[in-house]
């Protein structure tokens, strides 16, 4: 198992983020988290990658105690895409992809040749090759983003966090980063936790849904078994129809706005295509 | 990729050329004064000086051997290493708070040195002999800094905003406290005031032994901790994804950032502008990598610090104080720097 999490909590204060959250993660699937604003989906990324300490419970990484790890060693293991970034000094580009590999370099050792590779094809895959030697203070916010992301891919860990990566993007960038990471996710194995706001990304790409609320973990499981109308009524407290897309082969949700008519009642989709999904992903 | 080979390349020449400058200057400055020594006189003076074969020297050059090294050579290296030791922990706080525009003062750090001397001046205490006001100066800046990081520390560390705010407000306080201490000192107001506005007139051998040590110490945590500055320039949730802790690497590099701007406050006055100014055009050359900036900022630290004491010690007609010839220099053209930036974006 590559995350053991048994009744995490944190405590900012005195008011309590997260509660009394267990939860098995394994290696090689595509998570999502969903939630509302102020559910604890952030705090919980940053319990995973030890940025935080929980106030109780506990989090095993590969069977060893998450806070017997050192910060460089985690930091080789497990990358985070932040959302919000203070980018106060003009770095170029390529300087910050290139930190990306400072988890793996001794303190004062140059960048080797494969490091420098490794940072051309972040930013290749990225396309963010042709802003490298631009100051990242002079880029839009979803140029930023892809640079941002193009370290972590840099960084080359086997666990990737994204906390709402690609909220500041357009369509077409945020469905490329993404499948960036499904890439990364079914060829390398990699594991992703992604947090998401919109569903229907989140649908399209994850194989296991984990929803909180006020702090606790409500849901969670395989894609095509918990995204119900159901689940989305007691979550987020909305209407919704949930149908299922061939193309995509996944799951899709619209949304009722308030003090709109009824939204017609559905059958529940069938879940035959997109139980695929299920041979990937156990509920834990 | 050629950015890779021309950036420390340009970076190599910078340093060369501000390695070569440093100490020029400190030779040129030597001859400058109310008796002035032609520049190769000074050269042999101070080799002879450093080589001990005095004996080298004709007689009337002894009397510049007195000159450089027994008045002006101690004032002359202090000025330097408290330029360089002001400079680099400008580029500390700046990198630490995120802040462009924070300065070694920013933590309240010169307010708490300056309670401190006035203190010690007002009460004319003379526990340490001639270095009472100076330890005064160190201790009151310490305990500032203890109980700034002490206010702004909460649940999830010292944030930058918080520590930026409590400095604000322990200096204001502390500020009362010297307007109250000078308003009591009544005529001896004078004392309080000039210590105040800086001064290296009385500087010794010991106090620039010590600024050097502290400045050469620091100059050594801050290079060792250089790739984790650049990345908690991004913010501590982004350099601990990276390997860094924040917390840790924070609070060592902001202990050690204050300590070294309360040891050149101390043995100087306060001196604005030089900590706000330097690494603020350094980043504008160098780029904001402190394995550049870092060593860039030291050696022009010192030049303009000693470029300036220099100016009011022999080229004015009456002694400028110090610390209000940095601000007369240093505001404006810190003005002209920002509004270009501004008007560019």
């Amino acid at each position: 198992m590559l995350f053991t999490i048994r009744s995490l909590s944190y405590t900012y204060g005195q008011s309590p983020v997260l509660e009394e959250v267990s939860l098995d993660l394994q290696a090689g699937t595509f998570y999502g988290v969903l939630g509302p604003n102020g559910s604890g989906k952030t705090t919980f990324l940053d319990l995973l990658s030890g940025h935080k300490q929980p106030s109780t419970g506990n989090i095993r990484f590969r069977d060893r105690d998450l806070q017997e790890f050192s910060k460089r060693e985690l930091a080789r293991e497990i990358a985070l895409v932040p959302q919000d970034y203070a980018l106060s000094f003009p770095f170029r580009v390529e300087e910050i992809v290139l930190m990306g590999r400072y988890p793996h370099l001794p303190r004062f050792a140059a960048p080797s040749r494969p490091d420098l590779d490794l940072v051309a094809q972040a930013l290749e895959q990225t396309g963010t090759a042709a802003l490298r030697n631009r100051y990242i203070t002079d880029l839009s916010g979803g140029e930023k983003q892809r640079v941002i992301f193009a370290r972590a891919l840099a960084q080359q860990t086997p666990v990737l966090l994204l906390d709402e990566a690609t909220s500041n993007l357009d369509v077409k960038h945020g469905l490329q980063l993404l499948q960036l990471a499904r890439r990364r996710n079914r060829e390398d194995g990699s594991t992703i936790l992604a947090v998401f706001h919109d569903v229907n990304q989140a649908a399209c790409f994850c194989d296991v849904l984990l929803f909180f609320k006020q702090g606790r973990l409500v849901h969670c499981g395989p894609t095509a078994h918990v995204l119900t109308a159901q689940t989305l009524q007691s979550v987020f407290e909305v209407q919704a129809r949930v149908f299922f897309e061939p193309e995509l082969r996944a799951r899709q949700v619209v949304f009722k706005p308030p003090e709109t008519p009824e939204l017609e009642a559905s059958p529940e989709p069938d879940n035959d295509e997109s139980l695929y999904t299920l041979e990937k992903a156990q509920a834990p | 990729m050629p950015s890779h080979q021309s950036r420390p390349a340009r970076t190599f020449l910078l340093l060369a050329v501000l390695g070569a400058a440093l100490p020029s200057a400190i030779v040129v400055a030597s001859g400058m004064g109310y008796v002035s020594i032609p520049l190769w006189t000074v050269i042999k003076v101070i080799a002879a000086g450093i080589s001990g074969q005095e004996s080298a020297l004709e007689k009337f050059q002894e009397l510049y051997l007195t000159v450089v090294f027994d008045v002006r050579l101690p004032r002359i290296l202090t000025a330097a290493a408290v330029g360089s030791g002001l400079a680099l922990s400008g580029v500390v706080f700046q990198g630490l708070l995120l802040n462009p525009l924070a300065d070694p003062y920013t933590l309240g750090v010169s307010a708490g040195a300056a309670f401190g001397a006035s203190l010690a001046l007002l009460l004319n205490v003379t526990l340490f002999g001639q270095y009472t006001v100076a330890v005064f100066a160190f201790a009151g800046a310490s305990l500032t800094l203890a109980a700034v990081i002490f206010l702004s520390s909460s649940a999830g560390g010292v944030s930058s905003n918080n520590l930026i705010l409590s400095g604000v407000i322990v200096t204001a306080i502390l500020s009362a406290g010297i307007s109250f201490f000078k308003y009591l000192a009544q005529e001896r107001v004078s004392v309080i005031v000039f210590w105040l506005l800086g001064s290296f007139a009385s500087s010794t051998w010991t106090d620039a032994g010590l600024t050097w040590l502290l400045t050469a110490a620091g100059f050594a945590v801050f290079l060792y901790f250089g790739r984790d500055l650049n990345l908690l320039c991004l913010g501590g949730r982004t350099a601990s994804s990276l390997g860094v802790d924040p917390f840790k690497v924070r609070l060592i590099l902001l202990l050690t950032g204050s300590c070294l701007a309360a040891a050149c406050v101390s043995v100087s006055g306060i001196i604005g502008f030089v900590g706000l100014l330097v690494p603020h055009m350094m980043r504008s050359i160098t780029g904001p990598d402190h394995y550049r900036l870092l060593p860039a900022s030291l050696l022009v630290g010192g030049i303009l610090l000693l470029g300036a004491d220099t100016v009011t010690r022999s080229l004015l007609p009456a002694e400028v104080p110090i610390g209000v010839l940095t601000a007369l220099i240093g505001g404006p053209f810190f003005c002209v720097i920002f509004r270009k930036r501004q008007m560019a974006l």
